[in-house]
């Protein structure tokens, strides 16, 4: 690990100005930048340790929960009004890591957690994320992880989170604070798609700082749920997640949600799929075709077509369990 | 060669406050093992993958490996050496004995605070990711300790055991 300094500010204020100067990491939790530091994939000559600065609260206030940036995953999943009313990310916090992961990983933190891509992780490997011009060796290599919606040539990362991809389809928002004033961002508008920047994750300013998440207590966001296929029955990322929320009246879906996780360099709003529920009969053929016409878009790789259909199977089935039946 | 910077710090250890000065890289693991020799505390994949590092960090259950040693000052560690009082073992110790939830061995250490840590969440009434009812009471069947351990790797495999020990100490 290349030596750096440690620095431990007070106040958000001294925190911004650390941030603002070159080769400086923000420092929360831990668990992902830590790892990417021994591993050599993070270089900092400066550590800011933001993680006693994040606000450890969480407060219902005006018909929202806020949620402080240093809460951790696991006293979020367990807080009572997540599991009463955002049960998609009570379930998609306790599908994450470990018992011990979600002990220290935050709330910013893990909104800012890095690809998994096994070329980014390996810095003897060339990798337009890591190091922006070098080539995505995996467009053409190990890609059966990887994105089959909205990557470029540059890069078919995924983001690997799960609670990122409940926020999106919680409609939450991502409150930020800079040197320059304070910002919102809305959750579908935190992560990006790489286009001709993959080295970009998100659009959160260089050198701010994730405040809180803000999310809605809406009836839909009480009949929302979320879904994880895996390699392994737990402690595993992604192929592909399943965030969704619904709501039903007189057998007509009166609202959707629909995000699929793990496919893309974001959390995936399948809108189309949305569009095509929204107003029809809350049934399983509905659901098929809608979902279908969503993954069209899709362009897999020779290795990661199952995603396709998986994330086509485990949707619809979420979506049906959302209705009442069991899938 | 100048030295690489290093940071100051307050830490307690199984109720043993030190004052420390270490380079800013040393792990949480390391600290434990290298410096203050208590190696009960293992190094498996260094990467957060194996949980044979798992500590307490006031009371809660974590990787020591992911956790730079300087991010602790003034908090509280309890490892594998600090869980038993004198000669009385800890329970979850004393079921890991009872029902031979080990083999080789190096595991266990991680393998006893995680479920030290486990057993307190479920205390809580903490859900897990096999929980069917998010706002229901919590059991700990074996599903529910297999999910909650998930985090603690056993390459000889003493799984079976290793569960009926944490449902022992759960009652």
């Amino acid at each position: 690990m290349r030596a750096f300094d440690y620095v431990r500010p007070d106040t958000e204020d001294e925190a911004l100005a650390l941030l603002a100067e070159p080769g400086t990491s923000a420092l929360a939790g831990g668990t992902n930048l830590v790892d990417l530091m021994r591993l050599g994939v993070a270089r900092p000559e400066r550590v800011v340790d933001v993680d006693r600065l994040g606000s450890t609260e969480v407060v219902e206030r005006d018909g929202s929960l806020w949620i402080g940036a240093g809460v951790r995953n696991s006293d979020l999943a367990a807080h009572p009004v997540v599991r009463e009313r955002l049960p998609a990310l009570s379930r998609a916090l306790l599908a994450a890591a470990s018992g011990q992961l979600r002990n220290r990983a935050s709330t910013g933190g893990n909104l800012l957690q890095r690809t998994r891509c096994v070329y980014f992780m390996d810095p003897t490997k060339p990798c337009n994320k890591r190091e922006p011009g070098t080539g995505c060796p995996a467009v053409d290599g190990l890609s059966r992880d990887l994105a089959v919606l909205g990557h470029s040539e540059h890069c078919i990362a995924t983001h690997p989170g799960d609670m990122s991809v409940a926020l999106v389809a919680l409609e939450a928002v991502v409150h930020v604070r800079t040197a320059e004033g304070d910002l919102s961002i809305p959750a579908v508008d935190f992560h990006r798609l790489p286009g001709d920047e993959p080295h970009r994750d998100t659009n959160l300013p260089a050198g701010a700082l994730v405040t809180a998440v803000e999310v809605p207590l809406t009836p839909l966001a009480g009949r929302s749920t979320y879904r994880k296929a895996r390699d392994r029955r737990s402690f595993a990322f992604g192929l592909v997640t399943v965030a969704a929320a619904l709501t039903v009246e007189d057998g007509v879906v009166a609202d959707v949600r629909l995000v699929l996780g793990s496919v893309a360099h974001k959390p995936w709003r399948a809108t189309v799929a949305e569009d095509a529920i929204r107003g029809r009969a809350a049934s399983g053929s509905v659901f098929d075709d809608a979902v279908r016409a969503e993954l069209a878009a899709a362009r897999p790789t020779d290795q990661n077509a199952f995603k396709v259909e998986l994330a086509r199977r485990l949707s619809v089935a979420t979506l049906h369990e959302l209705a009442g039946g069991r899938a | 060669m100048t030295q690489p910077p290093a940071s100051a710090f307050d830490l307690t250890v199984n109720g043993t406050r030190h004052a420390l000065t270490v380079d800013n890289r040393t792990s949480l693991l390391d600290l434990l093992r290298e410096r203050l020799r208590l190696t009960g505390t293992k190094k498996g994949c260094d990467h957060g993958q194996c949980g044979a590092c798992t500590v307490l960090v006031d009371g809660r259950r974590t990787n020591a490996c992911l956790t730079l040693a300087v991010t602790l000052d003034g908090r509280e560690v309890t490892t594998v050496e600090g869980l038993a009082d004198g000669d009385d073992l800890h329970p979850v110790q004393q079921a890991f004995l009872d029902h031979d939830a080990f083999q080789c061995g190096y595991c266990t250490p991680g393998q006893i605070c995680s479920a030290v840590g486990a057993l307190d969440e479920l205390a809580q009434g903490w859900p897990s990711h096999v929980t069917d009812d998010l706002t229901g009471e919590v059991e700990p069947s074996a599903e529910e300790v297999r999910e909650r351990m998930s985090g603690n790797l056993c390459r000889c495999g003493a799984y079976a055991h290793i569960v009926t020990a944490v449902q022992e100490a759960a009652r």
